[in-house]
């Protein structure tokens, strides 16, 4: 598939806890192309995050190995300097708390201007002036030139949503990361933010990397779904094959612990255990085997890779092929975890 | 007569102002509501964030002043017993939202559950431990953690020490604020399955407040939806779900991201539908003021906010 966009390799992001260092994200490849919509999905403490602040080299104190290529060229060791090139410029980024990723002393005109100033120094101010305020109205804002005056604490969360929103695609990134953009945010602002999304997808023809923890946002958006535990990505398909054929079995548990809006369920499916803390993290053998005690070991490899099933659809581990959810008494369920 | 009724509930904040800081004006956070929950029975509460349902939930249990209106618990007039005679409200217990700031960090658990024991009953100190056991046992935490703290505890964990605390007292009556907003899907799993267990073990009555329609749907027996303080909708799930005649509740049934990718096309349809119908017919189902009108019944089960008729 020609270019991509983006091109991970073997990635792992390390954390250190006093004198060592865990890995938080563990050899992580993957790609994303023009035009598409890949979605990060699993729990917090995953790596989600951490592998998505890895990608704009976010991270101060944490080691970061392996390769990184945006549009061929690779970033994961180049300099600050040569970074912030590309940061806010053709890679952009959609925080989860708009009200911390804006500056409280600064307008949004302002906020929004400084980004293009910084990229395009040339530019004249009227100019950018105009742009910023097209900006506004690209992301649905209803009077851009009042606004543009106002300061962050004036507008609601799905306002300044817009405005981070905005900020992220000021110099037409190729490469999007929304990190949880509509997690702080109620259903119907949320549905008007992921359309957005939806509508700059095909207006800026970007990769866009969604991270998330909530499956319905990743069914109504995504093309691809990369599914994440313990900080390594366990299964990866095209959003379709997901929903539909679910293999691994953490895929398969998370599936079952929504309540689904279609059909009533009488009770929830419960992922045993917790998710595990850094350092206590399981090294070696499947990751997710403590969470399904009852499937013999055997069903295990020794080191799980991805195995590729059917045509870009990726599973970790061969557990899969023996997995099927237990019938247990209510007991154990509630008194499994203590 | 329902086991709890709430009728025409006023809440109102000061709006201060002017140099004295005199009070100029009031908030109605919640601007006359009325509903009945029955024994055993989950009521769902849903709203967007700032329409009162928080205040609502509040109000009932006597953490905000009500303003006019009537609070009917068991056959009892509870709306002016709060502070004073605090023994009435021992039956109502509340679950809060964030399990990491409802837990006084610096208490062991045991002291956490044993709170509320030790304010309404004499327990010695050996009865008091075993208690508090038994709590920790069947909310599913081993009971050794009663000398632990909140920080060695995961957000599930903390969840259920909270409501350890909430049923310490055997209530009747529990009102959950947005329980499980905070946690994990799967953690959010294990919390709603215990409550519904829970439920049925010791005949309890909830009040659950949420904005997550999915697990409202999931929980609850009847349903509310709030708009700006006053109600906008009421019914049972299927007639909020299948049948929403408020243009308020459509949209908000129609903003649920759905878990099937194949919909999608169909979905965007729906909410542009919606949304055309939202705009052009916004002031046949509001006032003057954006506020809804006053429910009228349109089946047995089914209340919608209609202007009057005539």
């Amino acid at each position: 598939m020609g270019n991509p966009v983006l091109e991970i390799k073997n990635l792992r992001t390390s954390f250190r806890i006093k004198d060592n260092y865990y890995a938080a994200v563990d050899d992580v490849s993957l790609t994303v192309e023009k035009n598409e919509l890949l979605a990060i999905v699993g729990e917090s403490g995953c790596g989600k995050s951490a592998f998505a602040f890895s990608i704009m080299g976010l991270h101060s104190q944490a080691k970061v190995e392996g390769d990184i290529y945006f549009k061929g060229q690779n970033i994961a060791n180049i300099s600050t300097a040569k970074l912030n090139e590309l940061r806010g410029n053709k890679m952009g980024m959609i925080f989860q708390d708009s009200l911390s990723a804006l500056n409280p002393l600064m307008t949004i005109g302002d906020q929004i201007d400084e980004i293009i100033y910084i990229h395009n120094s040339k530019l004249p101010k009227k100019e950018r002036k105009e742009r910023v305020i097209d900006l506004l109205n690209k992301v649905g804002i209803v009077d851009p030139a009042f606004t543009h005056d106002q300061f962050p604490h004036e507008l609601s969360g799905g306002m300044r949503q817009r405005v981070v929103i905005a900020m992220a695609i000021a110099n037409e990134p190729e490469l999007l990361i929304a990190d949880e953009p509509t997690t702080a945010l109620d259903v119907t602002i949320q549905s008007q933010i992921l359309d957005l999304i939806k509508k700059l997808k095909e207006e800026i023809h970007a990769g866009i990397i969604l991270i998330t923890h909530d499956l319905a946002v990743v069914a109504e958006m995504a093309d691809r779904v990369a599914v994440m535990y313990a900080g390594q990505i366990v299964e990866i398909a095209d959003v379709y094959t997901l929903f539909e054929n679910p293999l691994h079995p953490y895929t398969r548990s998370l599936l079952n612990s929504v309540p689904n809006s279609n059909e009533v369920q009488s009770e929830l499916h419960v992922i045993e255990g917790i998710v595990p803390s850094l350092q206590n993290l399981l090294r070696e053998g499947c990751r997710f085997s403590p969470r399904i005690p009852w499937i013999d070991e055997s069903a295990h490899e020794k080191n799980p890779v991805l195995h590729e099933v059917s045509p870009g659809h990726f599973v970790r581990c061969t557990c899969y092929q023996q997995f099927s959810f237990p019938e247990k008494s209510k007991e154990d369920q509630y008194h499994g975890v203590s | 007569m329902a086991f709890l009724e709430v009728e025409d509930l006023k809440v109102h904040f000061p709006i201060q102002g002017g140099v004295f800081g005199r009070t100029v004006d009031h908030v109605r956070a919640v601007d006359g509501v009325s509903f009945s929950i029955e024994k055993g029975k989950t009521y769902g509460l849903v709203g967007e964030s700032g329409s009162g349902k928080t205040t609502t939930g509040r109000a009932i249990i006597g953490l905000n002043k009500i303003a006019a209106g009537k609070v009917i618990f068991d056959g009892q007039d509870i709306t002016d017993l709060r502070r004073s005679k605090m023994g009435a409200r021992r039956d109502i217990q509340m679950i809060f939202q964030d399990p990491y700031s409802t837990l006084n960090p610096k208490k062991r658990v045991l002291d956490i559950v044993s709170e509320p024991l030790r304010n309404y009953e004499n327990l010695s100190r050996s009865e008091e431990k075993k208690r508090v056991g038994e709590l920790l046992e069947l909310v599913g935490l081993s009971p050794e953690s009663i000398h632990k703290y909140p920080h060695e505890f995961s957000g599930g964990q903390r969840q259920r020490i909270g409501i350890a605390r909430a049923i310490a007292l055997k209530p009747k009556l529990i009102i959950a604020d947005e329980p499980v907003s905070a946690l994990d899907v799967s953690v959010q799993a294990q919390v709603l399955n215990f409550m519904q267990e829970i439920q049925k073990e010791l005949g309890l009555t909830y009040l659950f407040i949420s904005h997550d329609l999915g697990i409202i749907k999931h929980m609850c027996d009847r349903i509310g939806i709030m708009y700006k303080g006053r109600y906008v909708e009421e019914g049972t799930p299927e007639d909020i779900f299948k049948n929403p005649q408020h243009i308020y509740s459509k949209r908000l049934v129609a903003a649920i991201p759905d878990i099937d990718p194949r919909k999608r096309e169909q979905q965007v349809q729906f909410r542009q539908a919606v949304k055309v119908e939202y705009e052009q017919s916004y002031s046949d189902y509001f006032d003057d003021l954006g506020l809804a009108y006053k429910l009228q019944p349109v089946s047995d089960t089914h209340l919608v906010a209609l202007p009057g008729k005539g």
